[in-house]
């Protein structure tokens, strides 16, 4: 009897999470996980009020950054590798399209990026309730997927880790603080001239193709609660639709790259 | 050096078409939802409450006088439009003096909280919210007269034209004259007192101190000293005159 045959996609995002799993990522989301906690409580033991409050919002916040580092390091570092090992092209001598190909590494990456959000998730038990946390949880894995999305694009697009890295480290930057941007560059002590016009214009422009990352996960839910239901879904729409715009931008950049 | 990948692109045609669809879908998706989610300036609500100084100075990552500008420019979106007539109307203040003393604090060399303080928050139409800002530029001048009596000078003027209040006034002038010993403070932040003192109708302590003044020698350039000394001439005669007309 013949084992049903998966679709090439589905064989590459398990082997890219195998990958995941065997590299050095769950060791440093281990210790980052024993750092962030070793932080947030000494800043609890300095906090003369709130200091639960204090720990459950450091630790979210830092746990946070953790995982988007760790995911964006993780996918420019194993793009670069299969570059060096010629694994790249060696995958597409057999008979797997480039959109498979493609799709596959993203849903592996994505899934890791998940992983990551789930084992980042549990510390935050000892703070938080769980419906309190799930949102958090959920938002979370689609904010480290997205970066995961991001990191593979620039890196398949950069041939240099570091300027894949940098790329990515700012998309996410600007993400998180275009609407503070937006808010400074449109307040009553803004000039009005054509350069400060051009400016905010600028500005609105750039923001229309960023993600609005400082929606997502916030620290403030663990204490405060979940945002309402239609705040939450809007927000996680944002982002399921900028993680397609990034699939779609790295697979028409994948299909035209000649190899 | 490319930082973009050396390469010899496959035309376009390679492409399969339902990828360009894909992609144009996804894009004009990602265009419309940001242009229907256009964040508006951040509400009075909106803002939080102020963190420590010790936790901003743990975010400042070492580089406090950066983020306390910044912190700044932040905080003044805050209530700035929206819905409002009058910026800063429904912020709360005491979460924003809050803010303006943390920010003082990760750097207390800025001049920016307390310029912010005295020329921007202070001119809200709500007294009781003029009186806590005004509060707020008083306590911070005492720990560093010499570099915050800007602040303190112009509340002096808020209290004296806009609440009508010239006891406050007249506090805050006297502050600046008695703390700030700084020799490039000009003449006429120290003069204040005097002439709120002249305003309050307290002619003979206003007549003291000026002529006090003048006897010291703080006032170098001859024609000041000549307009003060003009000046401490009509209050003698006036405190004579009022000495001279009968008690009623």
């Amino acid at each position: 009897m013949t084992r049903p045959r998966r679709h090439p996609f589905i064989i590459i995002a398990r082997y890219t999470l195998v990958e995941a799993l065997r590299s050095g990522l769950p060791w440093l989301a281990a210790a980052f996980i024993v750092g962030v906690l070793g932080l947030s409580g000494f800043l609890s033991r300095v906090a003369i009020t709130e200091a639960a409050a204090l720990q459950a919002t450091a630790a979210g916040a830092l746990l946070r950054a953790c995982a988007v580092f760790l995911v964006a390091a993780h996918v420019v570092a194993s793009v670069a590798r299969e570059a060096n090992d010629k694994g790249l092209e060696l995958v597409l001598a057999l008979p797997v399209s480039r959109a498979a190909y493609y799709i596959g590494k993203l849903a592996g990456f994505g899934f890791s990026g998940a992983m990551l959000a789930t084992v980042f998730a549990v510390p935050l038990l000892i703070w938080a309730n769980p419906a309190e946390l799930a949102a958090w949880w959920l938002s979370l894995a689609a904010e480290t997927a997205l970066v995961a999305a991001a990191a593979l694009f620039f890196a398949s697009a950069m041939p240099q880790s570091l300027a894949a890295l940098a790329a990515v480290a700012g998309l996410y930057v600007l993400g998180r603080s275009m609407s503070a941007i937006q808010a400074i560059a449109g307040g009553p002590q803004a000039a009005d001239s054509l350069p400060a016009d051009a400016g905010r214009w600028l500005v609105d422009a750039l923001a229309l193709l960023l993600p609005r990352l400082d929606a997502a996960t916030r620290s403030d839910w663990l204490l405060y609660g979940s945002p309402p239901a239609g705040e939450f879904g809007r927000m996680l729409f944002g982002l399921l639709l900028y993680f397609l715009l990034l699939a779609a931008a790295g697979l028409f950049d994948f299909s035209r790259r000649n190899l | 050096m490319n930082l973009v990948r050396p390469r010899g692109e496959r035309p376009l045609s390679t492409v399969p078409r339902s990828l360009l669809g894909f992609f144009a879908a996804a894009l004009a998706a990602q265009l419309a939802w940001q242009l229907a989610q256009q964040p508006g300036a951040p509400t009075a609500t909106d803002l939080p409450a102020a963190p420590s100084v010790q936790a901003l100075r743990l975010v400042s990552a070492g580089e406090p006088a950066a983020l306390a500008r910044l912190a700044m420019v932040w905080l003044q979106a805050f209530d700035s439009r929206g819905g409002n007539a009058v910026p800063y109307q429904h912020l709360d203040y005491e979460r924003l003096v809050g803010w303006l003393r943390a920010i003082l604090a990760a750097d207390p060399r800025s001049e920016y909280p307390l310029f912010a303080a005295s020329r921007i928050y202070a001119e809200n139409p709500d007294p009781a919210k003029v009186r806590r800002i005004f509060d707020f530029i008083y306590e911070e001048f005492a720990t560093d007269p010499n570099r915050r009596w800007p602040a303190l000078a112009h509340s002096a003027l808020l209290a004296k034209h806009r609440l009508h209040d010239l006891p406050l006034a007249l506090r805050y002038a006297s502050a600046i004259e008695r703390e700030a010993t700084d020799a490039s403070i000009p003449l006429w932040a120290r003069q204040m007192e005097v002439f709120i003192l002249e305003d309050m109708d307290e002619l003979e302590a206003a007549k003291i101190m000026l002529g006090g003044m003048l006897a010291a020698g703080h006032i170098r350039n001859p024609e000041e000293r000549r307009f003060l000394q003009g000046r401490l001439e009509d209050l003698e005669r006036r405190v004579n005159q009022r000495k001279k007309a009968p008690h009623r």
